[in-house]
C-alpha cells in the first residue's frame, strides 16, 4: 500500500503534466479538485493536459471522479487531454461515463427560490387544498344523496368490516383513555377546589368536562390516529396498485364504493364510542373522588347527575358526529390523493392524521363558541 | 386478418381516432400532436422507450386523464365531450388489464370478476357464478374462485386481471405492459391468449409494451413514441416498420440497438 500523490508540473508553457502516484482508492485519496481547478484555470495559455500514471498503484471510483472532473474541465475550454498512459480499465470506464452527455434540463440543482416566491407558492397550494376539500365535501354529499334514493351501492360485507374496526375493535383503547382523562380532570380540579373545601364539585367538573368536551374530542383524536390513518393507508395502497383506476374504468364510483361506507361506519360508531368514553371518564373521576377525596360513591353519583342534563350529552354527540365526518374525509381524501409509490402512502397516512386532528380542534372551537352563543 | 365481421362494423371500421392529442402534466408536456387511428379488430401496439409516455397515452384512451389539447374519438364520439352518463356507458364497453393486475385485494377472485357483473347486469347469483367460473377457465384459473389475490402468483394475478377485464364482454381490451414481470413462457402464453381473444371474438386490442417478441408476434398496427422529440415518429404494422422504416430511432428500437451507432446511445435508453 503506497501513499497517493498528485504532482503538477509544466514541461512547456501550454502543457500541464499531472503525475499520479500511489493508490487512488476511496477513503484514501483526499485531493481537492477545487484547488487543482483554480491552479489550472490560472494558466490562460494552457492547450494540453497530460496524465502520467506510470507510478499509479490501485485505483477505483476515486480516480474516476478526478478524471471526470478533468474531462468536464477540458471540454469547456478546448484543451486536449492525453490519457493514453492510464490503465486500460480506467480509460474504458471514463469513456462509458462520458458516452451519454448530461441531459439538458435534467439537473434539478438550481438556486433557492426567494422567500416571496415560496410564500406565494404556499398560499396557492393552501387555496388549492381548500378547493379540493370543498369539492370532496360536495361529492360526499351527492353520494349520500344517491345512497338515500337507493342508487349508491357498496358491499355489505365491507361495511360490516368497517363497522367492526371503527367500533368494537377500538373499545379497549377508548376505555383506557376515557378512565385516564376522567381521573386527570378530577385531580386537576381537586387541587383548586380543595382550597374552598368544595371537593364535591369535582363531580361537576369531570361530568360536564367529559360529556361536553373531552369525551368527544379525545375519542375523535384516537380514532383519527387509528381509523383515519388506516383509511388513508388502505386507499393509498389501492392507488399504488391501480385498484382505484380499475374501479374508475369499470365506471364504479369511488365515492360510493370506497368513501361512503367508511364514512358511514365512522358516523355510526364515533357517537357510540363517545358515550362509552363519557361513562368511563365519569368512572375515572369517581375513582379519584372516592379513593382520594373521601367523597362517597353515592354523593359523587348524585352530584354528577345533578350537574348535567340531556342537552349537555347532546352537545358532545353533535360534536362527535362532526368529528366522524372530518376524520373519515381526511383519511379517504389523503388516501385518494396519494401518489403511486410506497413513500407516498406513508405521507398520505401522516397527512391524514394531521389534517384530521387539526380539523377536529378547529371544529371543536367553532362548535363550542356556537353552543355558548346559543346558550345551549 | 381473415375473419368475417358483421356488416355494420365493416361500415365503420375506425374504432378509435386520436387527433392532435397533446398530453401534459401541468406545464410539462409528455407528448404532442399525436394523430393515429385504431381499426376495429386491430391488435394495436403503443411502443417506445422507457419514459416516453406510453402508459400516459393509455390513461388518455381509457378516460383516466384528460388531454391538454386534442381529442380521443370513439366511433365518432369525442370521449371528453360526452355527457358523463354516455361516457360511463362507453367506458363500460372496454376492459383494462393493468400492469400489476390491479385486482381488488379485499375480494376473492370470484368477487373481483362478479363485481362489475353485479353492478351492470340483472343476472341472478347463480348465473353470475357460472359466468365467473367460465371467465376464470378462459384464463386457465378454474377452481381458484375463492382465492384472494395475495395468495396467488404474479402471473396468475395478471391472468385473473384479464378475466376481470373481460367480465362485461368488452369490444375493446387494453393491456398495460402485459409481459412485465412474467417469465418468457408465461409471457408467450399471455400473447397467445391475446391473439386468441382477438381472433375468436373480434375484440379490438391495444397493448402498451416494449417487449419486442410480443410486438412482432401479435401487433398488426402500432404507434412509436419518441421521448426526445415528444411526439410520434412512426406508425403502422411493426413487421413492416422493421423492414421499411428509415428512422434511426425506430430501427434501433426494433432491432434492439444492434444497428445503432455510438451516437444513437443517447436516443434509446
Amino acid at each position: 500500500m503506497t501513499e497517493h500523490s498528485l504532482k503538477l508540473s509544466y514541461p512547456a508553457t501550454d502543457t500541464a503534466l499531472l503525475s499520479l502516484k500511489g493508490d487512488w482508492t476511496l477513503g484514501r485519496a483526499q485531493i481537492e479538485w477545487e484547488s487543482l481547478r483554480q491552479e489550472l484555470e490560472g494558466r490562460d495559455d494552457l492547450r494540453e493536459i497530460r496524465l502520467d500514471s506510470q507510478a499509479l498503484g490501485e485505483w477505483d471510483s476515486r480516480l474516476l471522479t478526478l478524471l471526470q472532473n478533468l474531462s468536464d474541465f477540458v471540454a469547456d475550454r478546448q484543451i486536449a487531454l492525453d490519457i493514453s498512459t492510464l490503465p486500460d480499465g480506467a480509460r474504458r470506464l471514463l469513456k462509458l461515463a462520458r458516452a451519454v452527455p448530461e441531459r439538458e434540463g435534467a439537473s434539478r440543482r438550481q438556486g433557492g427560490d426567494s422567500i416571496l416566491h415560496r410564500l406565494g407558492a404556499y398560499a396557492l397550494n393552501a387555496w388549492n387544498e381548500l378547493l379540493i376539500f370543498n369539492t370532496f365535501v360536495g361529492e360526499l354529499a351527492l353520494s349520500t344523496g344517491r345512497l338515500l334514493v337507493g342508487r349508491a351501492s357498496f358491499r355489505g360485507i365491507d361495511f360490516v368490516r368497517f363497522l367492526q374496526s371503527a367500533g368494537p375493535d377500538a373499545l379497549p383503547i377508548v376505555s383506557l383513555i376515557g378512565v385516564l382523562v376522567g381521573a386527570v380532570l378530577a385531580f386537576v380540579g381537586a387541587v383548586q377546589l380543595q382550597m374552598f373545601g368544595a371537593e364535591i364539585y369535582v363531580a361537576n367538573l369531570v361530568g360536564l368536562g367529559s360529556v361536553r368536551e373531552m369525551g368527544a374530542m379525545m375519542t375523535a383524536i384516537i380514532m383519527a390516529g387509528r381509523t383515519g390513518s388506516a383509511y388513508a393507508a388502505q386507499l393509498g395502497t389501492m392507488q399504488v396498485n391501480d385498484e382505484i383506476d380499475a374501479l374508475k374504468t369499470f365506471g364504479i364510483s369511488v365515492m360510493d364504493f370506497l368513501v361512503l361506507p367508511r364514512t358511514l361506519a365512522l358516523v355510526l360508531m364515533l357517537p357510540l364510542l363517545t358515550i362509552w368514553a363519557d361513562v368511563l371518564a365519569i368512572i375515572g373521576g369517581m375513582l379519584v373522588g372516592v379513593l382520594v377525596l373521601d367523597i362517597t360513591f353515592l354523593e359523587y353519583l348524585i352530584q354528577t347527575q345533578e350537574s348535567m342534563d340531556l342537552g349537555d350529552v347532546a352537545v358532545g354527540l353533535v360534536k362527535s358526529l362532526i368529528f366522524a365526518v372530518v376524520i373519515a374525509m381526511a383519511g379517504c381524501l389523503r388516501g385518494l390523493q396519494s401518489g403511486k409509490n410506497s413513500s407516498a402512502v406513508g405521507n398520505a397516512t401522516t397527512s391524514a392524521t394531521v389534517t384530521a386532528i387539526l380539523l377536529i380542534v378547529v371544529w371543536d372551537a367553532i362548535t363550542t363558541i356556537l353552543f355558548n352563543q346559543l346558550g345551549i | 386478418m381473415a375473419q368475417s365481421q358483421p356488416a355494420d362494423e365493416v361500415a365503420n371500421p375506425v374504432h378509435i381516432e386520436v387527433s392532435d392529442l397533446t398530453m401534459a402534466y401541468g406545464d410539462f408536456v409528455i407528448q404532442r400532436d399525436l394523430n393515429f387511428t385504431i381499426q376495429r379488430g386491430d391488435v394495436f401496439i403503443i411502443m417506445g422507450g422507457s419514459g416516453c409516455g406510453k402508459s400516459t397515452l393509455l390513461r388518455h384512451l381509457i378516460g383516466l386523464k384528460s388531454p391538454a389539447k386534442g381529442e380521443v374519438i370513439y366511433e365518432g364520439k369525442s370521449l371528453w365531450h360526452l355527457p358523463p352518463d354516455e361516457r360511463d356507458d362507453l367506458l363500460r364497453r372496454m376492459g383494462v388489464l393493468y400492469q400489476s393486475g390491479a385486482l381488488w385485494t379485499s375480494m376473492t377472485l370470484a368477487e373481483n370478476i362478479a363485481l362489475p357483473l353485479q353492478e351492470y347486469t340483472a343476472l341472478s347469483r347463480e348465473q353470475i357464478r357460472e359466468l365467473v367460473s367460465y371467465k376464470l377457465s378462459l384464463v386457465g384459473l378454474r377452481g381458484f374462485e375463492e382465492y384472494y389475490p395475495a395468495e396467488i402468483s404474479g402471473g396468475m394475478q395478471k391472468r385473473a386481471g384479464l378475466a376481470r377485464a373481460m367480465a362485461l364482454d368488452p369490444e375493446l381490451l387494453f393491456f398495460d405492459e402485459p409481459s412485465a414481470g412474467l417469465d418468457p413462457v408465461s409471457a408467450r402464453r399471455l400473447d397467445d391468449l391475446i391473439l386468441e381473444l382477438n381472433q375468436s371474438l373480434g375484440t379490438t386490442i391495444v397493448v402498451v409494451t416494449h417487449e419486442l417478441a410480443s410486438i412482432f408476434a401479435i401487433g398488426n398496427n402500432s404507434v412509436f413514441l419518441d421521448p426526445e422529440g415528444k411526439t410520434m415518429i412512426a406508425s403502422g404494422d411493426p413487421n413492416q416498420l422493421l423492414k421499411q422504416s428509415n428512422d434511426p430511432k425506430v430501427r434501433s428500437f426494433l432491432t434492439r440497438g444492434e444497428e445503432s451507432s455510438e451516437t444513437m446511445r443517447s436516443g434509446i435508453v
